[in-house]
């Protein structure tokens, strides 16, 4: 752990790491928070993989893989969330079935590009010490893009992820509001896919915005929390990967985990003992 | 004749090949506490929904103060049979309501719908308001996963009534609550009549009987649509054969 804050000191790639790894945790804290209480994570999870067909593309023509991937997001969010409002009764089945066909186009052009395809790994599983200086401002860039659009409307999307039959008696326009709300997802899967890669970004899109709300009741509040939780996460698992020199993103994922259930076991065991304590505290005063 | 408040002229539905609604014609005037009464998947929830303008239906006209149903909702307040969201989801009870206030001042239209709003000093005291007059002002800052069903009915009524409705639509408002609070909401639905239309839907219909001033039975069809009791003969062409009828005094 030492050895990396001396050579976070010193190596400029360390830092431009770290730096990437707090702006993608601003996306995962705000967007995860969404993400959980909709209960969207399998949706997220289809655009997050069928991204690899825009990167796939990208890479077979000559472009920026990272403008390809946002373009398969978002393209990918708006496929779905049409599925989703549109033809809920196949909704699992097409939502899956979009998720492979996205890899499998990415795979195909990968496969035909010319040249090396080392970088197959890097998208699938991310690299974040590979993530280039410039990205940083295309990431803090993105990273703006979302937290003003949920600050103008976080009020309608706390309607639409709340109630969406109310929202709509209250001329809403969910739809529209649903759509927004998977672009904004779209664009978070790209930033965190520079860390973490686009197969594990579900976890950090999730878990630290779950692991919040184990213990806060608030949607503003999850979001700061998850948002800290993840950089806390990222940075640790960057730092915990430097010296046995593993991959940074899986080091990510797996702590990530860990106290996901540490904290689920114990939110579990805190309920109960809180539960116990306000029966003996209120004696046989029943409950209204 | 003051035109209705709500306007359904000859209105059918059927979901997919099953027929829910056949030929209903019902005026609802302002000022009325109309109960909307009949046996389960006879069409009561259905006909709400279309009201609200949640769904169109095949035939018929719909008119709601005068326009189409899904741009009237606004002046209705809704309270679901059974809460259309999660229980656990993290928001308090005063954010619950304050969501009813989402676009009171705004017309109609997809660009007038996209402007950015927050609650105002004004929503906040017109949601301490609602709350104060379902007698659940104390419930304020709970979480909602920690409420009973009795407290989450006084909520979702609140929510309902926080944008100062014409009229206010409830869905069985009762079913998931005991016998006493039954009488206590529909008390207080006695006293928000003097203020605004209401359109209750029960299963109960002695219950229902007593305290409103006009009913609608529906089975498919409008079956019955009076004020006078309602007898034996009427319970069997709404429920079809072997009922049993149970005297229910208040």
């Amino acid at each position: 752990m030492l050895e990396f804050f001396d050579a976070l000191s010193r190596h400029g790639f360390l830092q431009t790491a770290v730096i990437a790894a707090l702006l993608a945790s601003i996306g995962c804290g705000v967007m995860g928070t969404y993400v959980v209480v909709k209960r969207i994570a399998f949706i997220a999870g289809g655009i997050a993989h069928s991204v690899l067909g825009g990167m796939g593309a990208a890479v077979y023509y000559g472009f920026d893989p990272l403008l390809g991937a946002l373009l398969a997001a978002i393209f990918a969010a708006l496929l779905i969330g049409w599925v989703r409002l549109n033809w809920k009764t196949q909704e699992d089945t097409l939502i899956g079935a979009l998720w492979a066909i996205g890899m499998a186009i990415g795979i195909l052009f990968i496969a035909k590009s010319p040249g090396y395809q080392g970088d197959l790994m890097n998208y699938l599983f991310g690299n974040i010490l590979l993530v280039p200086q410039q990205s940083l401002w295309f990431m803090a860039a993105l990273d703006a893009l979302l937290l003003v659009v949920v600050a103008l409307y976080h009020r309608q999307f706390l309607a639409v992820v709340f109630d969406e039959e109310f929202a709509r008696l209250r001329g809403v326009p969910v739809g529209l509001f649903y759509l927004l709300l998977l672009v904004l997802v779209a664009v978070t899967v790209v930033l965190l896919i520079q860390v973490v890669g686009l197969i594990l970004v579900l976890a950090l899109l999730t878990l630290p915005a779950a692991v919040a709300g184990h213990y806060i009741h608030s949607l503003g509040r999850i979001m700061v929390v998850a948002t800290l939780i993840g950089s806390g996460l990222s940075v640790s698992g960057l730092a915990l990967s430097y010296q046995p020199d593993l991959p940074p993103g899986p080091t990510i994922i797996l702590l990530a985990g860990a106290l996901y259930v540490v904290s689920a076991i114990f939110a579990q065991l805190r309920q109960r003992h809180l539960a116990r304590a306000s029966l003996n505290h209120s004696g046989n005063q029943p409950h209204g | 004749m003051t035109d209705p408040l709500i306007d359904i002229r000859n209105v059918s539905f059927s979901y997919g090949e099953t027929p829910v609604l056949r030929h209903i014609d019902l005026q609802i005037v302002k000022g009325e506490f109309l109960g909307i009464v009949g046996p389960n998947a006879g069409g009561k929830s259905t006909l709400l929904k279309l009201v609200l303008g949640l769904i169109e239906p095949q035939s018929g006209s719909i008119r709601v103060l005068g326009h189409e149903p899904a741009h009237a909702s606004r002046q209705l307040g809704y309270v679901p049979q059974y809460p259309s969201f999660p229980r656990d989801f993290p928001i308090s009870v005063e954010q619950v309501v304050l969501l009813g206030r989402i676009g009171m001042h705004k017309h109609n239209g997809l660009f007038a719908s996209l402007i950015p709003e927050r609650n105002t000093a004004a929503d906040r005291e017109a949601a301490r308001q609602a709350l104060a007059e379902v007698e659940a002002d104390n419930l304020a800052q709970r979480q909602i996963s920690s409420l009973s069903g009795g407290q989450l009915q006084r909520v979702l009524l609140a929510r309902a009534l926080v944008s100062d409705p014409q009229a206010l639509i409830l869905d069985e408002p009762t079913a998931n609550i005991d016998q006493r609070l039954e009488s206590d909401i529909f008390d207080l639905l006695q006293r928000l009549n003097e203020r605004m239309t209401i359109l209750v839907v029960s299963h109960d219909i002695g219950f229902v009987s007593t305290y409103v001033n006009r009913v609608a039975c529906i089975n498919g069809t409008l079956v019955c649509h009076h004020t006078d009791s309602i007898d034996g003969q009427v319970i069997q062409e709404l429920y079809g054969e072997n009922v049993r009828m149970v005297a229910h005094t208040h």
